[in-house]
């Protein structure tokens, strides 16, 4: 589906261009000569074997297709309501008449749009795939609708009102988009075959142009389709080989239809396609919330204009696809051989960038602060080259830095409030200020966020955090956040009486600095890791936790693993307290921690300190079946009751929430995420031999296992032998 | 301003000791040809792929400083911008150093010995310097076996295979800190280890494998304060480097406030929550200000502390230094052999470079790995194998060379055999010439029918 969507995209405009056009042209035609053509094109593809002919054809044809194909639409006026759809579909691909021919399938349950309105025509039958195609492509349900719509489109011809209902109907217009290719697979597998194959390629070059981009795709995916192909094959029947054969054939087109057509079934969910499309359309309203990674179209245009280069990560688990994936290995020496070549990029900035990469720089506050450092010296260095703007020049700087830096590692939530705040200062800017004015003001602005935002932030949440610990307390921490760790110090120079528990976890093992600072503090300690903590919970009187972000809902964002103490201690009824600085906060809204999270490194996790003889996973990458995953970061605790304090708060500095109840809600939309939270607590019970112990729950089923340093480990299976 | 803030010092040497007969006068060191190049070409080349193209050479003595200048200027106009500086003979490296550090300006520096032939990227050590900000970093890559690859040579040669000169280097467990650094010369039977740094570190890796390639990134201002300061340095490696190492727990070079925080070399695995703490206490309000025990073990003042930091190149990276005769045929023969993409030439399909003006005889045999520069002439019956042989050169018939260095101008007469030898420009070896293991200085005569074995032959 990855490939569907780019091109639908590109197709779009053009579509409609068409779509206006063609009905001047040659209405009548549409039908007839549609049929004809069929029929002329049919009678060389519907003998399957023959791929050369259909291959030629197509590219003969297009000439004469054009005309009739244009005339359609005004011979068969239809329904404004569908034409707004079908112009679409119809002005994109011509051919598509041929497809209304066939039967078309009942719409699918995703097409909930474009089937309600062609719901109506008589045409639709049920398709053959539908319901056992559901579920093995959902191309198959896709192309069906898109055939219903191609077929209106054809009667509808030109209408005027086509545009206005393009705008609308976005959701509508994206899906035919989608389909419009799946319905090209449709048509190949039909054997309708010679008008498809035909109409195809009159798409014109720009098709062929996508159609080439997909064909290096659909290799990819061809590779996976495999098992998914063969069960495509069986659904539409016969159909199957002559889509093939034309895939073979016809270059570009045909290819396209295969891409598809097969990555949809082996790569992607239904439900991801599904909601894709809308996504894409949203997108012209709306900022895109962020980059899909699945999403390989906007991956390689990304990583054209990536300064680092982005290399292919392997054994990519599938739920997180549409994550950047982890890849400093091969990165960072990438990255660090060009030092000298990156020209537009300040030094400091740069090092910035090789710090985040390597991992010098971690925790929001540390990562934002070095930033922001960063940017100060770049600003200070700064001249407005002459006849540009200071503003627009200076602004599109820190957007390529902020890429550049993203590229490193992505930004975290606070960095991107931080971001805009520098960029809103920018853009404030009055123009008549001179340069050096406008320098020094901006970087006493940085100077002034790091200051308000996150030092004195820090100050307000530890004088009011400290007031909350009593003497004789026990408080546990997890990992090392910077805000509790200065908590804990200034509590015990107040003079407080507490014994802290830090609960830590692998790989990165944060919570041992800490230790180390602490003790040499005269703090009295407890070190453990957290799948002990349900056995230390117990003695605990208050939980600390630092947070990466604050979301509108009162989610809590944080480093993997802080969900867990969170409902531990919400279990033992022991109260939980939140440290962020209200820079962090965000509006959006999440409700998992798989649609947003970072990937660590996965080698990571396959190693455990000290314990060299556990070498079970070293050579992971080679084993196609498994893959590692190591999230970063969590949505551990979510609360409605937070949602007003955190609204409220966000006046002040910063924000303590307590969150006395801990309750992990869990929307329908978790349950993956539920799963595994469940898997976890069996796990640890164990106390996490993760690496010893896992072994799949079921055989060929994703399974979920969470180490002792909770990190998930997703791996399927399809070998039962293959134990750890 | 300097590219990335770097500035690039390359010291090409004078003439080196070492390399008798191989240098003189007219051939300073760095324009001993590797592969019929002056070996500086690598260095310089090397930098101008990574797009460092403003450089300042180096070089001892004015004769080979003109000598050096007249070259760059004739082999890289138009694509190097290179300042030529001349000082006196035998101030050493760090004397070297002393006398252009007035005119470094950027940040930090980058220094590179001009006898290095690499292709690890530069940028790799800058960027780790940079990263660290640390106040040195020295890059350090395997130790090349030297001595001839080919095996079944004679016993004699097996002495030579072991590594020339051990460095011992001492690591932190990240292997990113440099703890301890001391040549195999300096050590007799045991080493010694500061204990506070061990302290520090809480282990030390102890490496023998590893070699200075002499690429250094310096802070500029503590190099030139130490350059300043310690007027009797006589050299980066044995002086500047083990002072930098030595000091950096107690580091007397004064950072004037340019290193904010330093988190020093406490355990590591609490640096980068340290490096962030220290930088966020030291705007914080004095509350959080006081200085924070690092580690376990405490540490003095943090601020007293500097970083020295390596860069380990990758194994699959080339790495030599022209230090030795023995290192000078070895690199010959690795550029031309497996590191055949330094020498910047296209091989043949029987992976060796003939130039299209040399003449062969009937009968001869040039074998794979081998070299022959425009204008020489090969006569009957000859054979090469694994050499390299310069421009012009007249070779006589039933000549066999094998694993040596063949430089320009030379007269080789019927007869001879040349093994594992370097025969310098201009010599001329008359009839039945046997040599072994053996150097010949420039314009020597070498008399019909001797026979010469791990000799060093040099006009008087």
């Amino acid at each position: 589906m990855d490939n569907r969507r780019p091109s639908r995209t590109v197709s779009d405009p053009k579509v409609r261009q068409v779509g206006f056009v063609t009905p001047g042209a040659a209405p009548p035609a549409r039908y007839l000569s549609e049929v004809p053509t069929t029929a002329a094109a049919s009678s060389p593809p519907s003998g399957e074997p023959a791929p050369p002919a259909i291959s030629i054809s197509p590219v003969m044809i297009p000439p004469p297709r054009h005309s009739p194909s244009p005339s359609a639409p005004l011979a068969v006026p239809n329904p404004a309501r569908r034409e707004s759809l079908q112009i679409q579909v119809g002005g994109y691909n011509p051919p598509e008449v041929l497809l209304g021919s066939p039967p078309l399938t009942s719409p699918s349950s995703r097409m909930d749009d474009t089937v309600s309105q062609f719901s109506e025509d008589p045409s639709m039958s049920p398709c053959d795939g539908r319901s056992g195609a559901a579920k093995v492509a959902p191309s198959f349900p896709g192309s069906s609708g898109e055939m219903m719509v191609m077929k209106a489109g054809t009667v509808g011809g030109g209408s005027n009102t086509p545009k206005s209902s393009w705008t609308t109907a976005s959701v509508a217009k994206t899906r035919p988009g989608i389909q419009e290719k799946e319905r090209e697979a449709f048509v190949g597998t039909q054997n309708d075959g010679a008008g498809a194959s035909k109409t195809l390629k009159e798409k014109t070059t720009k098709a062929e142009r996508r159609a080439l981009q997909e064909a290096q795709r659909a290799a990819k995916a061809a590779a996976k389709e495999s098992g998914a192909g063969v069960k495509l094959s069986a659904a539409p029947g016969g159909a199957v080989p002559a889509n093939t054969k034309q895939g073979k054939v016809v270059k570009s087109p045909a290819q396209k239809k295969d891409g598809p057509q097969v990555a949809n079934p082996s790569v992607s969910s239904e439900k991801k396609v599904v909601d894709r499309p809308p996504e894409k359309d949203r997108k012209k309203d709306i900022p895109p919330p962020r980059m899909q990674f699945d999403d390989i179209h906007r991956v390689e245009k990304a990583k054209r204009r990536a300064l680092v280069y982005q290399f292919e990560a392997k054994n990519r688990v599938e739920l997180f696809r549409h994550l950047p994936q982890y890849i400093h290995g091969t990165q960072f020496p990438d990255l660090e051989t060009k030092f000298f070549q990156l020209d537009p990029m300040h030094p400091s900035v740069y090092k910035v960038g090789l710090q985040y990469l390597s991992g010098n720089i971690s925790g929001g506050n540390a990562r934002c602060i070095a930033m922001f450092l960063a940017f100060r010296e770049a600003i200070r260095d700064y001249s407005t080259p002459p006849e540009k703007a200071l503003v627009r020049d200076l602004t599109a700087k820190i957007s390529s830095y902020v890429s550049f830096l993203i590229e490193c590692r992505p930004l975290s939530i606070s960095m991107g409030n931080a971001i805009r705040f520098l960029k809103n200062r920018i853009a404030k800017l009055p123009d008549t200020m001179p340069e050096s004015e406008v320098k020094s003001s901006l970087q006493s602005d940085i100077d002034r966020f790091i200051n308000e935002k996150i030092v004195i932030a820090d100050k307000v949440i530890i004088r009011h955090a400290v007031t909350k610990i009593r003497d004789g307390d026990v408080l546990l921490t997890y990992g090392s956040p910077c805000v509790v760790e200065m908590l804990l110090v200034y509590a015990h120079e107040v003079g407080k009486q507490f014994r802290v528990v830090i609960v830590d976890s692998r790989p990165k093992l944060e919570g041992q600095a800490l230790l180390h600072r602490l003790v040499a503090k005269g703090i009295s300690c407890t070190y453990t890791h957290v799948n002990a903590i349900s056995y230390i919970m117990h003695e605990v009187t208050r939980v600390f936790l630092g947070a990466a972000s604050v979301l509108s809902n009162g989610t809590v964002y944080s480093r993997v693993g802080t969900a867990c103490v969170a409902m531990v201690a919400n279990a033992f009824q022991v109260p939980v307290l939140i440290c962020c600085e209200a820079y962090k906060f965000h509006e959006r809204v999440q409700l998992d921690s798989i649609c947003s999270n970072e990937l660590g490194d996965p080698d990571v996790i396959s190693k455990v300190p000290g314990r060299k003889d556990l070498n079970h996973l070293d050579n992971w990458a080679d084993t196609e079946n498994l893959q590692l995953l190591n999230l970063t970061s969590h949505l551990p605790v979510c609360q409605s009751s937070c949602e007003n304090t955190a609204g409220r708060t966000y006046g002040f500095r910063g924000l303590l929430i307590p969150i006395a109840n801990a309750d992990p809600a869990e929307t329908p939309q978790r349950s993956a995420k539920a799963l595994s939270f469940k898997q976890d607590h069996r796990l640890q019970k164990n106390s996490g031999r993760v690496l010893q112990n896992c072994c799949p729950l079921e055989k060929g089923f994703l399974s979920v296992y969470v180490s002792s340093s909770f990190d998930t480990m997703v791996h399927r299976m399809s070998d039962p032998t293959l134990a750890f | 301003m300097a590219r990335m803030d770097f500035e690039v010092v390359v010291l090409a040497g004078g003439t080196s000791r070492k390399l008798n007969p191989l240098v003189s006068q007219e051939v300073p060191k760095a324009l001993l040809p590797v592969a019929n190049r002056p070996v500086l070409s690598y260095v310089l080349e090397l930098l101008e792929a990574s797009n460092l193209k403003d450089l300042i050479v180096v070089v001892e003595g004015e004769d080979a400083a003109l000598r050096i200048g007249g070259w760059i200027s004739g082999a890289y106009v138009d694509r190097l911008h290179v300042e030529v500086a001349a000082v006196p003979e035998g101030v050493g490296t760090a004397g070297a150093l002393r006398a252009v550090a007035s005119y470094l300006t950027a940040n930090d520096v980058l220094i590179v010995s001009g006898d290095l032939v690499t292709d690890v990227p530069p940028g790799a050590v800058a960027a780790t310097h940079r990263r660290h900000s640390a106040v040195v970093t020295a890059l350090l890559c395997p130790a090349p076996v030297s001595g001839p690859s080919d095996t079944g040579t004679s016993g004699g040669k097996e002495k030579a295979k072991k590594p020339v000169r051990c460095n011992i280097v001492g690591l932190d467990p990240t292997r990113q800190y440099l703890l301890h650094m001391a040549t195999g010369a300096e050590v007799e039977k045991d080493i010694r280890v500061q204990k506070s740094i061990l302290r520090a570190v809480g282990q030390i890796e102890i490496r023998v494998d590893l070699m200075d390639a002499h690429m250094y990134a310096f802070k500029r201002s503590v190099l030139q304060d130490i350059l300043d300061q310690k007027d009797k340095f006589h050299s980066i490696r044995q002086d500047i480097l083990p002072y930098l190492i030595r000091t950096q727990l107690n580091s007397e070079v004064s950072d004037n406030g340019v290193i904010k925080s330093e988190s020093g070399m406490d355990n590591i695995s609490s640096q980068n929550d340290l490096r962030w703490l220290s930088q966020h206490r030291e705007i914080a309000p004095s509350a959080f200000q006081e200085p924070h025990a690092f580690g376990l073990k405490s540490l003095p003042d943090a601020r007293r502390t500097h970083k020295c930091c390596v860069y380990i190149a990758n194994e699959s990276k080339y790495c030599a230094r022209l230090n030795s005769i023995q290192a000078y045929s070895d690199i010959n023969r690795d550029v031309v052999g497996e590191a055949s993409h330094l020498s910047g030439y296209s091989f043949s399909a029987q992976n060796n470079i003939i130039h299209p003006s040399a003449e062969l005889g009937s009968k001869t045999t040039v074998g794979p790995q081998c070299m022959l520069a425009e204008g020489s002439k090969l006569g009957d019956k000859c054979s090469v194998k694994r050499s390299v042989i310069g421009r012009h050169c007249r070779i006589g018939s039933n000549v066999k060379i094998v694993n040596s260095i063949v430089m320009n101008h030379v007269t080789i007469e019927d007869g001879c055999s040349i093994q594992g030898s370097v025969v310098c420009s201009n010599v001329q070896l008359q009839e039945r010439v046997v040599l072994k293991d053996c150097q010949v200085g420039a314009g020597y005569v070498v008399t019909t029918g001797s026979e010469h074995k791990s000799e060093s032959l040099a006009r008087k």
